[in-house]
């Protein structure tokens, strides 16, 4: 152990720890900006300096090793003042319109220029001037707010192995670019939005879209219909001042009723779907030699990721939708018929923890109700300003219930929000098909949590199914790098493309950390716990739409409207 | 010009994606973007590190430039020496500004830092050869050499 004194206080730390470490574990808090708890270090904002005995310079504190006998103050005068001055360099190049600014009140560098309490900038405000990129219409890059922390590099980089940022020239002309200079759309940008999360200020955020939804609900002859994806009823709590999974499912769905939605369904419903069509593919393929190992196709991202960069290996993903495409497709066809409306008048809308979401709905093949089948995606960022500006008190609302026909579910569906919770979901499906008999216990707990590669074994009646799970897409890589060489033991692969599963997606509120992503996956699991139902094929209402409309998984609907299939993206430049 | 060929050359140089952009460029005078993906390939590096790499150096241009690279130092020395009147008079007899190419691709002009040779202000480099004492007088003459 080290032992070292800061602002008076003793304190042993393992070798090979920081400054900054130490600091924290006394309770000593030192502003960081570039620094991110879950990156290497960076040291470039230099925000986080102490001044170390016997060092005539101020030291980063962040990348200073902490050493026997060291001497730290982190908030002397000088201190103070250097922080101040480094903050006003950095807001000399920051546009200074935090009022109309996504990240408005949720922004690293505005909660610094608080606490420093920052009033005049003696430098002459000189920002870049760039235009901003949505070429994506579902990430928009804003490189004029950009601080250079590299945070989104990285993220970009070595969490997802994308490579679509990088940087351009040095020194004061370096700026954060897409390959090549290029807009985001010709880079290789899968869209997760993981950089969303990087970002310490508002220079990366999600192309936002709650003026279309308004015109939507003025518009007398629409029916807006939504539907909620298994990972925002948790995380939405965190939008309006709550704990993750603090909001009640009903009082979030009589929260929606009272912003304007006309009919309140649940993603979750087509989750439960996704997994009968996707545990019948899979028994086909292993009955019928068919490709394997199978891959899981519920996560745009890694579809986009996968589209890009094993264009080869196509064959190995599942060809059913992703839930909120069959959501979409279901909506105008078979909902449509059941409640008796025009489907040309649906609007719907979706909610979704994700970014790449925005994108996949806009996929041109993504019409096979004959309409548009999903019209307008919105993160749970977006309803949660949209919550916000309703001004209801969600602790005085009383709950209401999903609409019919779409809107039950079982505990299967709501862990496709978690990594690994589409495997067991669909694990806890296959296993009582194949076998006939009833699962005693239903939790596969192996694939569960936020180590990136997990793996499980199942026997189905003497036949043992190899499966794993990976999330962050570098994960992916490796998995995909293993069935491209052919060397790949497994016969079904889980593949969520954002770290944590949905519950991590790149349009949940800010998360700061891993750490905050396996709070909102205990919720997950928690809330499958507490249903009746935690078993796919006895959902309800996916019984009654077998019976009265799709008559069984693979059949001949089902491949017309559940079903897609997948082509390279063939990007210039990866 | 088989860029490709050159590149391979580099592979197995430590740092070798410096020397094959070094090669290219003193050919084509610029990096095209197809040289850089290739680099990257070769290299076996993501494309926006290869981008990277070739900005971060201002030696290297990313955009197509005239053959001859005319640098004249903006440092202090040169600039008391009367480097404006160089500038004007490499203006004036190319047609182009700073920072442009002329219209027959010949030349360049490029502001550097200093190169080093204050003995003998103001100083321009061309393709990296200096020139000393240069005064707005020597300009046609030094331009002329390299007009073939």
């Amino acid at each position: 152990m080290i032992n070292l004194n800061i602002d008076g206080i003793n304190v042993s730390v393992p070798k090979g720890s920081t400054i900054l470490q130490a600091a924290k574990e006394v309770g000593i808090n030192v502003p960081t900006l570039c620094y991110h708890p879950d990156q290497s270090v960076k040291a470039n904002c230099r925000v986080c300096v102490c001044e170390v005995e016997g060092y005539g310079l101020l030291q980063a504190a962040c990348s200073t090793p902490a050493a026997e006998g060291m001497l730290v103050k982190t908030r002397t005068p000088k201190v103070i003042e250097a922080r101040k001055t480094i903050l006003e360099l950095i807001l000399a190049n920051h546009p200074q319109d935090c009022l109309n600014c996504a990240r408005n009140l949720n922004c690293e560098l505005q909660t610094l220029a608080e606490e420093y309490f920052i009033r005049d900038i003696p430098f002459e405000l000189r920002t870049r001037g760039y235009e901003k990129d949505i070429s994506t219409f579902s990430i928009v890059r804003d490189p004029d707010k950009c601080i250079l922390c590299n945070r989104c590099i990285e993220v970009c980089s070595v969490t997802q192995s994308v490579y679509a940022l990088g940087t351009e020239n040095r020194g004061h002309n370096a700026i954060v670019v897409p390959t090549m200079g290029k807009s985001l759309l010709d880079s290789p940008c899968v869209m997760c939005g993981q950089c969303i999360h990087a970002c310490p200020v508002g220079a990366i955020t999600e192309y936002e879209q709650l003026d279309e939804f308004f015109a939507a609900l003025n518009d007398p002859n629409q029916v807006v219909v939504t539907q909620i994806a298994p990972a925002v009823r948790v995380a939405i709590a965190e939008e309006i001042g709550m704990r993750s999974g603090e909001l009640p499912m009903d009082v979030f769905v009589a929260g929606l009723r009272q912003v304007g939605f006309d009919y309140v369904l649940h993603t979750n419903f087509t989750a439960d779907l996704t997994i009968m069509e996707e545990g019948h593919e899979l028994l086909d393929r292993l009955n019928n030699n068919g490709t394997l190992p199978m891959v899981t196709s519920c996560s745009p991202g890694w579809i986009n990721f996968c589209e890009t960069f094993y264009p080869d290996l196509l064959d190995n993903l599942s060809t059913c939708k992703s839930p909120q495409q069959m959501f979409g497709s279901l909506a105008k066809t078979y909902w449509a018929e059941k409640m008796d409306i025009d489907p040309a008048s649906i609007y719907s809308v979706s909610i979704m923890p994700c970014t790449a979401k925005k994108y996949e709905a806009s996929r041109p093949e993504m019409q096979d109700s004959g309409y548009q089948d999903v019209d307008l995606v919105l993160t749970t960022r977006e309803i949660g300003r949209l919550f916000r500006m309703s001004g209801i008190n969600f602790k005085k609302l009383a709950g209401a219930n999903f609409d019919s026909w779409m809107g039950a579910y079982t505990g299967a569906g709501v862990i496709f929000g978690a990594t690994g919770g589409v495997m067991e979901a669909a694990l806890r499906t296959v296993y009582e098909v194949v076998t006939e008999t009833e699962l005693e216990d239903v939790n596969f707990t192996a694939v569960r949590g936020m180590e990136g590669i997990k793996e499980a074994e199942v026997d189905l009646n003497g036949t043992v199914v190899k499966v794993a799970v990976a999330h962050g897409l570098s994960n992916a890589r490796q998995m995909m790098e293993e069935v491209k060489a052919g060397e790949s033991p497994y016969h079904f692969i889980e593949v969520m493309a954002c770290p944590g599963g949905c519950i991590g997606g790149g349009g949940q509120p800010i998360t700061k950390t891993n750490a905050d992503r396996e709070v909102r996956i205990e919720a997950i699991y928690v809330e499958d716990e507490n249903c009746e139902i935690r078993k796919s094929h006895d959902n309800p209402e996916v019984k009654t739409i077998y019976e009265e409309f799709l008559i069984k998984p693979l059949g001949d609907k089902s491949h017309d409207l559940l079903h897609t299939h997948y082509k390279a993206k063939n990007k210039k430049y990866l | 010009m088989d860029y490709k060929a050159i590149i391979a050359k580099y592979r197995d140089t430590t740092g070798g994606i410096l020397e094959a952009f070094n090669a290219v460029q003193k050919e084509l005078s610029y990096l095209p973007e197809e040289v850089i993906a290739e680099a990257a390939r070769i290299f076996n590096i993501p494309a926006a590190e290869a981008y990277g790499v070739a900005t971060f150096y201002s030696m290297y241009s990313v955009e197509a430039r005239g053959k001859n690279v005319i640098r004249i130092c903006e440092s202090a020395p040169c600039h008391i020496a009367g480097a404006d009147e160089v500038i004007a008079a490499l203006e004036r007899e190319l047609g182009i500004l700073m920072g442009e190419s002329t219209v027959d691709g010949l030349f360049a002009l490029e502001f550097t830092e200093c190169v080093g040779q204050c003995q003998a202000t103001p100083v321009i480099t061309i393709n990296g050869e200096p020139f000393f004492d240069v005064t707005a007088a020597k300009v046609p003459g030094i331009l002329a050499k390299f007009q073939k």
